[in-house]
């Protein structure tokens, strides 16, 4: 039971993050149709820029601060010089740039940053588990979890209330029509390389926060697509039910396959998933159903 | 941008000065002129294919022509984009709706507002004051005079992707009234309607067009010969990129090429038999 219980909690908090990080996804294909496949990388460098403060010695949180500020000008930048003039092109041309980035921030990374873990020391998040209940967990998972449910509301917010949100939402429904009233397309898609960029940042910070970090916490950006998929790429809601089922995921058969399958279990289990939901329920849980009538 | 607003009515409000346009070699409109003067309905006509739309995206910014100049109230508009134009007071309905299917009826109208918002993207992001002064004022606009006029308020909170064809062409006329334009752009309003659909909405563009709230100035590209002779104040025929006529109802009926155009040159078919 004690067992459960921690599995239970592990995989809801890192879920949190993971749904951080797929909000990143969402935005970007929710107004431009495009599956940024550079997530991953954009996860560290925010987490890189955040190490890289802490260790100058500013506190964490203003380092977070300066990671995110950091973040939302490169986003604006990647968008301006890379995707700026693929705006009108196949999708899949885009995507394939996507694929190009991704190798060019990690190329970039292990040149300014190295290839070795590093981890935020002295550490932020004291070691000692804190007890909720009967199950136990430790505070940088606790932390991480709040942190990502404040950037969510945020962002569900932002989308749902704002013109910004809506203007978004229309650029990605019919870019011809949202130009027609007044919506500037290339403005829409800065802002929301801009955004991805921040929600991707937080997120790198708080796993690396977890494990240290290195290259391969880029993966992790990747091992969120299946929570993209499962929720349905252009829902945000979507997105964080998506990001919690893969972190329990992850979580639970960790803790009850590992025997049977002995390895990487944990890393699979959430493509196998993804693979046979799609089967059943091509669109995701709340994806946009085409539906054409005649 | 500074753009003169002291246009009266029976002024020249766009102008479209010898356009040419050319997709590769194919020449899709040549030598086009084109005045619409304020207060007016203008209709161009022609056959399918005669580039009425290619016009229409022109004028809306979506194509740039090779050569020719466009004027909107005397300024020169060839380099703006479409959405700049739309924020001088252009607005558009497409030939093929283009509706913002996953929304609801109210959200793509309110949509249509977002040039008038003056709120800051942080600003924006809550909900206090201006931006909430903002959105009262516009809420009554809406609800009161757009969805008023166009009869939809009984599926204002329905999803626009789920809706009957018809209704959606309602909803795309009223997100360009959100913007209160002063020309608005018609792509075939009617096409594929019913009957009783092309009454109601020839009712609201005559509507729209003569009262005294909207006093919109109308450029409607439609097949339908009957409401395009009683609505327009002028009319356009082309075909093939080319002007055919331009001049009142009357004059583009009797003009004989405009029925060669239309019904065919029937020598044509007495040479085939």
């Amino acid at each position: 039971m004690e067992l459960f219980l921690m599995a239970l909690t592990n995989g809801i908090m890192v879920g949190g993050i993971y749904a951080l990080v797929a909000i990143g996804w969402v935005l970007i294909y929710k107004c431009s149709g495009v599956l940024n496949l550079a997530m991953g990388e954009m996860t560290l460098i925010g987490a890189y820029l955040s190490l890289t403060f802490y260790s100058m010695g500013v506190p964490f949180f203003l380092a977070l601060l300066i990671s995110i500020s950091i973040g939302f000008v490169l986003g604006i930048l990647t968008e301006r010089i890379f995707l700026d003039k693929l705006i009108g092109e196949p999708v899949l041309a885009v995507i394939m740039l996507t694929v190009g980035l991704s190798f060019f921030f990690r190329g970039s990374i292990e040149l300014i940053w190295g290839t070795d873990t590093r981890v935020f020391d002295p550490p932020i998040f004291s070691l000692e588990p804190i007890k909720l209940g009967p199950a136990s967990i430790s505070e940088v998972y606790l932390w991480s979890f709040i942190a990502a449910i404040i950037l969510l509301i945020i962002f569900v917010c932002f989308f749902k209330y704002t013109r910004w949100g809506l203007a978004m939402q229309a650029t990605a429904d019919d870019e011809m029509a949202a130009l027609s009233i007044g919506i500037s397309a290339r403005f829409v898609y800065a802002i929301a390389w801009a955004i991805a960029f921040v929600a991707a940042g937080v997120g790198g910070t708080l796993l690396g926060n977890i494990n240290g970090l290195n290259i391969s916490v880029g993966y992790l950006g990747l091992l969120v697509l299946p929570a993209v998929v499962l929720g349905g790429l252009n829902s945000i809601p979507g997105a964080i039910v998506g990001g919690i089922a893969i972190g329990l995921l992850q979580n639970f058969t960790g803790v009850y396959l590992d025997r049977f399958f002995p390895g990487a279990v944990k890393e699979i289990a959430p493509f196998v998933f993804m693979a046979v939901f799609l089967l059943f329920k091509p669109y995701g849980i709340w994806g946009w159903e085409r539906i054409e009538r005649v | 941008m500074v753009v003169s607003n002291n246009i009266k009515e029976g002024d020249i409000l766009l102008e479209l000065r010898d356009i040419y346009m050319y997709f590769g070699k194919v020449c899709a409109l040549a030598d086009i002129n084109l005045q619409i003067r304020k207060g007016e309905i203008h209709s161009v006509i022609g056959p399918n294919g005669a580039g009425k739309t290619v016009m229409m995206n022109i004028i809306n910014g979506l194509y740039h022509p090779q050569k020719g100049n466009i004027y909107y109230k005397g300024q020169k508009v060839n380099k703006l984009r479409p959405y700049q134009r739309a924020k001088l007071g252009l607005a558009r309905t497409f030939q093929k709706v283009e509706v913002f299917g996953g929304m609801t009826v109210l959200d793509n109208i309110r949509l249509g507002r977002h040039i008038h918002l003056n709120s800051g993207i942080f600003s924006g992001s809550a909900y206090i004051g201006k931006t909430a002064r903002e959105e009262i004022e516009h809420r009554t606009f809406i609800e009161e005079e757009i969805i008023d006029l166009l009869e939809i308020e009984h599926i204002r909170h329905k999803s626009v992707g789920m809706l009957p064809y018809g209704l959606q062409k309602r909803v795309e006329l009223g997100r360009a009234l959100a913007l209160e334009p002063e020309l608005l752009i018609l792509d075939e309003p009617l096409a594929g309607l019913n009957l009783e659909e092309v009454e109601d909405l020839a009712r609201f563009i005559l509507d729209i067009n003569e009262d005294e709230r909207w006093k919109v100035t109308c450029l409607l590209v439609e097949h339908d010969m009957g409401v395009v002779m009683d609505l327009s104040d002028h009319v356009l025929a082309i075909n093939f990129g080319n002007v055919i006529v331009d001049g009142t109802p009357e004059e583009v009926q009797n003009n004989p090429e405009v029925i060669k155009a239309y019904l065919g040159d029937e020598d044509l078919y007495a040479t085939r038999a």
